[in-house]
This record gives structure tokens, C-alpha cells and sequence, in this order.
């Protein structure tokens, strides 16, 4: 590309050319590192997608042709059975309210264990300050894990059903959503909190009283964004584990041609109720974040 | 003078906020009640089994060696969990003739011999049991405490020292060891049992046991071929998810960026383009990870190819619309100044947008890839690909549990520390 940014020609004034020498010069050293860069992230990349090939069943270039196969196999049958659709998109109703009610209810008990340790973890309010980088790494560590594994670890303990789900993505959500929490708890305004201390108030009331005030439209703004994640994450633990509309999903999947009607019914809910969550929360969110802001 | 309508205004405010703060945690107490009865809390408490909760605590930290006798041929074998790929001798197992004595150690002493088989607990005494002609009879100090079960069938102690089984076809004894067994070296290979100052040692100074191969580069081949952790397979594992996600995360990048120009309003002027172009990106976002995972899987069939595209597919979505907020929010100035000189588009893009644009996007990226480490696992199990795939295998045994502790370790420090990396690449790229 040419370097039409760098202007005209250099001037013949002296005292400025060595500073234009020198800025040329940056700018070429710059231009260079990213360049090396760039060449770096895309040999990584090349040899990356190589390996991933060779380790993959079927190649990238045999792949691509038969990616809209299925799809299309999938919706020509649906389409001479589209009569079933609505139906069966009743039918899976129930299984849809469990995926969302696993959703809501991971995020309530998440959302309160992350406000625990959201206060536990937050410079000025902790009650405990040795202890906050303790509570910090448990948050890491909460985060870190994988909900899936969680959830078929105690699906071996507890049996099948939603609460090992429930247990799973709530405390994936404690994890994420302590430190969201406690990065706007640490911007609250520490004046209430003096004030009710010189009233003799306990940690929890100044907390309840003080700071939760403050910062409960920027929570919830965030608990509505978790909300909208974890119902995702339900649908797929739904999936690899037991309960909600995933595993109703995989039993059509598992089941191949002849119910491919139902997978259709599946995709289409799912679809359409993830789109009105996030539209909704989306809403709400930017009603809660220009609320606060007015005060 | 107070406004008396401000008062009565300021009151009712209040007056609302009261309501609020009781409504607000009654309606969420009512709905978790809603749950608890429809997820039906009380049959799971019921139906869970505490004492796999134990097992698998247990098998976290600890295994255990079976000494097992086949009561039919009269067979004592001492094996790592009773799998006989790995049974050995330990020296607390004495074996004479047709009597076997195991010490489990704190004075618990376990015999078997032809006429049955025996257990001595320090405190409690003897429990004796007989085996004649297919009946089994115990002698045990009444009244049987409840570690002591006893039916027609089996009898099984069970106390912290080990656990004890009896039964018409064998009697198994188990002792549990802290640790991962053959964590570093299996029995096969020279090197198994050796201490940490003996392996130094041999390491260091001491003659080549393999004379084709120095010391440590056989701890190193041994420990990476480890036939019981597959120590090797397993990093590799981890890799192929770091992979995915690295592929995937960087891809998704590259595509979104040119398409995030087409959404962003102060870049097209095409209003129709520009809808149709963010309507795709939430037409990608809204069909979720998991429905595009089954898709690109159908396609592509299992593996780490398989996952990255999955990746792919769904943060083009997630950046297209981050990235096109990003450009909205733009300083025109420098774009300005850009035109000023003649450039044409292309060019203003290059020099006027994409450098005050960059460290906020690379830092979106590296958020991204790190979070995505974490669903490349979740996507592996589904395609089948990476350390996801290995743990879901190991859960689905139910019995390799110290496996999926181990994974779990791995999982939780790679996540750590690429955390730590993009925080630290991330502070560098914002303070410039």
C-alpha cells in the first residue's frame, strides 16, 4: 500500500527533518513488527489448521460440500411434514420451560452467591480483607471449570433430572458474575457506608443498605446478560447430560430420518426463544444502565 | 418553605420503593418455590446415592490395592483396583502355603485360609467367618456394630483402616493409599519405585540403565508413555483444545472485521446493506453454538476441525457486532484528516480507522480466545475432539475418577494461566 499519509515531500526546512527522519524511522520499525507479527499469526494459523485437519474425521475440503447436505435433508423432509411442525413445537414446550426455567434459576442462586462473594472480594467493603484473595482465586477456580463436567459429575451422585444442571451453571455463574459484581462495587460511592457505620450499623446491613442501592441496576444489567448465556449453556448440557430440550434434541438427532420434523421443531423454538430473551433483556438492560445514570 | 406536592411526590416514591423492596424477594422466593417443586427437589434428595459421593471423593486423592482370593480355584492376587493388567506383590501381603495375611496396618490383620476367612480389628475383636459345604457362618462379639453388614449372601466390613468382602465365590480386601497410583512410572518400566533422591541421582551421575539412552531422557520417554494416564496423550489433548479455540477465535476475527465495516452506520451508507448485514449477524448469534456444533458435525465429522469451525462460526456473529459498536464509536477526525490528503476508502480504513481501532479490538480477541479455552472443552465433548472428549470417556466409566480430577487440574491451570497471559498482553495493549 502506499504511504499517502506520509504527506508530501520532506521539506527542505532543516530543523525538521530530524525529527521527520526519526518519525519515518518509527513508523518503519512499527510497520515491520507488525508485519512479522502478522506473518507469525498466519503461519500459526495455517499450521494450526493444518494439524486440526489431519486429526479430523473427515477433511475441510470434502466437508464443505456436504455442509449444506444436511441442513437441506433435514428441512426437505420437515417440508413435506410441515403440517407436524406447530404441533410438535407444542409438544416441546414443556422441555423448552425446563431448559429456560434451569436458566433462571441457575442465575438467581449464581447471582446471590456472587454477591456474597462479590462484597467478600471487594477492596474497602470486605469484611475480611486477608481473605480476599482467597475468595478471588475460588472465583477463578468456579469459572475456570467447565459446567458440563460438573454437571455429569453429580449426575453420578444425584441421578438424572435438572438440579444437577441447576448446581452446574449456577456456580459457573458465581464465578463469572462475582467478578463483574465486584468490578462495579468497587466504583460505588463508600459515603452511605460511613454514614450508616457511624450509626452503629453491622456489616450486613451496611452492605444492604449502602451498597446494594447503588449498585443494584448495574447487577441486574448483568445478571440479564448471564441470564441470556446460561440458557444457551442449558440447552447444551441439556445435550451432552440429561434434562430440557437438549436431550429432547439429541434423542431426534439419534433417531435420524423419519423425525427429522421434530429436530425442525426444536431448532425453531429454541431459536425463536433465544432471539425474544435477548431482545428482551437487551431492553431491559439498556432501561436499567440509562436509569442509573439519571440517578 | 417545603413544597407540600414535593413532599406528598417524595413520599409516594417512597411509598413504592417500600412495596418493591418486600415484592421484589417474594416474587423470587415464590418462583425458586415454583422450581424446587417442579424440578422436584425432594425425590432427588431421596434418590441420591451419598455413598457414590463418597467413592468418588475418595478416588480424587486416594486408590486402593484388592487382594482378592478366587474361593473356587483357591487364587490370591494383589492388584491396582482390581485391575489385573497391574497386579504385583506389596510386602504387607504374606502369603504361606495355603494361609494369606495382610496387614492393613493400625494392628488390622486380615488371614484367609482354606476353612474361610478372618479379620482382626484393634478394639473390637475377631470377625470369623466359616465356610462349609456353601454355607458361610460369622462369629463376631455381639452386638454387631452397623460398619458389620451380614446377609445370606455377603459380608462386608467396612472401616477406615480398609474394607473387607466376603462372598460364596471370592473374598476381596481393599486398602486405600493416598495419592495417584503409578502416577510416574508404571511397573514395566525400570524406573517404578525409585525414590526422588534416587532419581536425581540417576539422572545426574549414575550409569545408563538403557545403554542406547541417557537416564532422563528415559524418565522422560517412560513418564510421557505412561500406559495407565497416558500422560502424552493427554497433553496433547490439551492442546487441541487450545487449538480450537485458537483457530477458531482468530478466524472469526479476520472474517468479522471487513464485515463489521458493512454494519457499522458511519462506514456504509447503504442503509439495506447494513441491516441485512447486522440481521445475519443475529441471525448467527441467535442460532447458538450448539445447533451450528450439530450442523458443522454432520459435515465435517468428529474432531478438532470440527470444533474450531463451530467456534468460528459463532464469534464471527459475536464480533461482527462488537466490532461494528467499536467502529461506530469511532474519532472521525483522524478520518477526516485521512481524506483530507485524497484517500480513497480503502485507504481512510487503513489509516484512519484501523489504527485508533486496534488495541480495543485485539483486546475484545484476547478476551474472546480466553473464554472460548473454556467452551472449546464444552464443544469437544460434543464433537468429539480435545480434553473434552477424554473427560466425558472418563466420566462416563464411572469409575476413573482420579482421571477426571486430573483433567480437571490441567483444565482449571490452563485456563489460569492463559487468564493471566491476556490480562497481562491486554493492560500492555491499552496503556499502548
Amino acid at each position: 500500500m502506499a504511504d499517502i499519509a506520509l504527506g508530501p515531500e520532506p521539506s527542505p526546512k532543516l530543523h525538521l527533518t530530524a525529527s521527520q527522519q526519526s518519525y519515518l524511522h518509527l513508523v518503519r520499525r512499527k510497520r515491520l513488527y507488525s508485519t512479522i507479527l502478522l506473518a507469525l499469526l498466519a503461519a500459526l494459523l495455517a499450521t494450526g489448521f493444518d494439524l486440526a485437519e489431519q486429526r479430523n474425521a473427515g477433511g475441510f475440503l470434502n466437508g464443505v460440500p456436504m455442509l449444506l447436505a444436511f441442513p437441506s435433508e433435514v428441512l426437505s423432509e420437515a417440508w413435506t411434514n410441515r403440517a407436524n411442525v406447530p404441533g410438535l413445537m407444542a409438544h416441546f414446550l414443556p422441555s423448552l420451560i425446563e431448559t429456560l426455567n434451569i436458566a433462571a434459576v441457575a442465575t438467581l442462586l449464581g447471582g446471590l452467591f456472587a454477591s456474597l462473594l462479590a462484597l467478600l472480594t471487594t477492596r474497602g467493603l470486605a469484611p475480611f480483607p486477608a481473605l480476599t484473595g482467597t475468595f478471588r482465586r475460588i472465583m477463578d477456580a468456579l469459572r475456570a471449570i467447565p459446567d458440563v463436567v460438573i454437571a455429569l459429575v453429580l449426575i453420578f451422585v444425584l441421578g438424572g433430572g435438572p438440579i444437577p444442571a441447576v448446581i452446574a451453571i449456577a456456580l459457573h455463574t458465581a464465578g463469572a458474575l462475582g467478578k463483574l459484581f465486584s468490578e462495579v462495587a468497587e466504583n460505588a460511592d463508600l459515603s452511605p457506608v460511613e454514614g450508616l457505620a457511624s450509626t452503629g450499623a453491622r456489616w450486613g446491613q451496611r452492605m444492604w443498605l449502602g451498597v446494594i442501592p447503588q449498585v443494584a441496576p448495574n447487577w441486574a444489567s448483568y445478571g440479564l446478560m448471564r441470564f441470556e448465556i446460561n440458557v444457551r449453556a442449558s440447552a447444551i448440557l441439556g445435550f451432552v447430560g440429561q434434562g430440557g430440550i437438549g436431550h429432547d434434541l439429541k434423542l431426534a438427532m439419534q433417531w435420524g430420518q423419519g423425525r427429522y420434523d421434530e429436530v425442525v421443531a426444536i431448532f425453531l423454538i429454541l431459536f425463536l426463544s433465544i432471539v425474544t430473551i435477548d431482545r428482551f433483556s437487551d431492553r431491559v438492560r439498556t432501561r436499567l444502565t440509562k436509569g442509573a445514570q439519571h440517578g | 418553605m417545603v413544597d407540600a406536592a414535593l413532599i406528598s411526590t417524595i413520599e409516594t416514591a417512597m411509598q413504592r420503593r417500600k412495596i418493591m423492596a418486600l415484592a421484589l424477594p417474594m416474587i423470587i422466593l415464590a418462583y425458586l418455590f415454583y422450581a424446587a417443586v417442579s424440578f422436584d427437589v425432594l425425590g432427588v434428595a431421596s434418590r441420591a446415592r451419598m455413598e457414590n459421593a463418597r467413592i468418588l471423593l475418595s478416588d480424587f486423592w486416594s486408590y486402593k490395592v484388592h487382594v482378592t482370593r478366587d474361593n473356587r480355584r483357591g487364587r490370591v492376587t494383589s492388584s491396582l483396583d482390581g485391575d489385573n493388567r497391574y497386579s504385583f506383590g506389596p510386602d504387607w501381603v504374606v502369603t504361606q502355603g495355603d494361609i494369606t495375611t495382610i496387614d492393613l496396618g493400625g494392628g488390622a490383620i486380615v488371614t484367609y485360609d482354606p476353612a474361610g476367612a478372618r479379620m482382626i480389628m484393634p478394639g473390637y475383636g475377631t470377625v470369623d467367618i466359616v465356610s462349609s459345604g456353601g454355607k458361610v457362618s460369622v462369629t463376631a462379639p455381639q452386638p454387631l456394630p452397623d460398619w458389620i453388614s451380614v446377609s445370606d449372601k455377603r459380608i462386608a466390613v467396612t472401616t477406615p483402616l480398609g474394607r473387607f468382602n466376603y462372598t460364596k465365590s471370592k473374598v476381596e480386601t481393599f486398602r486405600y493409599f493416598a495419592g495417584w497410583e503409578l502416577f510416574f512410572f508404571t511397573f514395566d518400566s525400570p524406573l517404578h519405585g525409585k525414590s526422588l533422591s534416587q532419581l536425581g541421582s540417576l539422572a545426574l551421575w549414575e550409569p545408563r540403565i538403557e545403554p542406547g539412552q541417557s537416564n532422563l531422557a528415559l524418565m522422560a520417554e517412560d513418564f510421557w508413555s505412561n500406559r495407565l494416564w497416558h500422560h502424552g496423550e493427554v497433553v496433547w489433548a490439551l492442546f487441541e483444545t487450545m487449538l480450537m479455540a485458537f483457530i477458531g477465535t482468530v478466524s472469526a476475527a479476520i472474517l468479522a472485521l471487513p464485515l463489521s465495516f458493512i454494519a457499522a452506520s458511519n462506514m456504509m451508507p447503504l442503509r439495506a446493506v447494513r441491516f441485512a448485514m447486522r440481521r445475519l449477524f443475529d441471525f448467527i448469534r441467535g442460532v447458538d453454538a450448539l445447533i451450528w456444533t450439530i450442523i458443522l458435525a454432520r459435515a465435517f465429522g468428529p474432531g478438532p476441525m470440527t470444533g474450531a469451525l463451530a467456534i468460528f462460526l459463532t464469534d464471527t456473529g459475536a464480533f461482527g457486532k462488537t466490532f461494528s459498536e467499536v467502529l461506530e464509536n469511532i474519532d472521525e477526525k483522524q478520518v477526516e484528516g485521512v481524506r483530507s490528503t485524497g484517500a480513497n476508502g480503502l485507504q481512510r480504513a487503513r489509516f484512519g480507522v484501523i489504527p485508533q481501532v486496534m488495541p480495543v479490538l485485539m483486546s475484545q480477541v484476547l478476551y474472546a480466545f480466553e473464554s472460548n479455552t473454556r467452551s472449546a472443552t464444552v464443544i469437544g465433548a460434543i464433537v468429539g475432539g480435545g480434553i473434552g472428549l477424554l473427560l466425558t470417556q472418563a466420566i462416563q466409566t464411572q469409575k476413573d475418577w482420579e482421571d477426571v480430577c486430573y483433567y480437571l487440574i490441567l483444565i482449571v491451570l490452563m485456563v489460569f494461566i492463559l487468564d493471566w497471559l491476556s490480562g497481562l498482553i491486554r493492560r500492555r495493549l491499552i496503556k499502548g
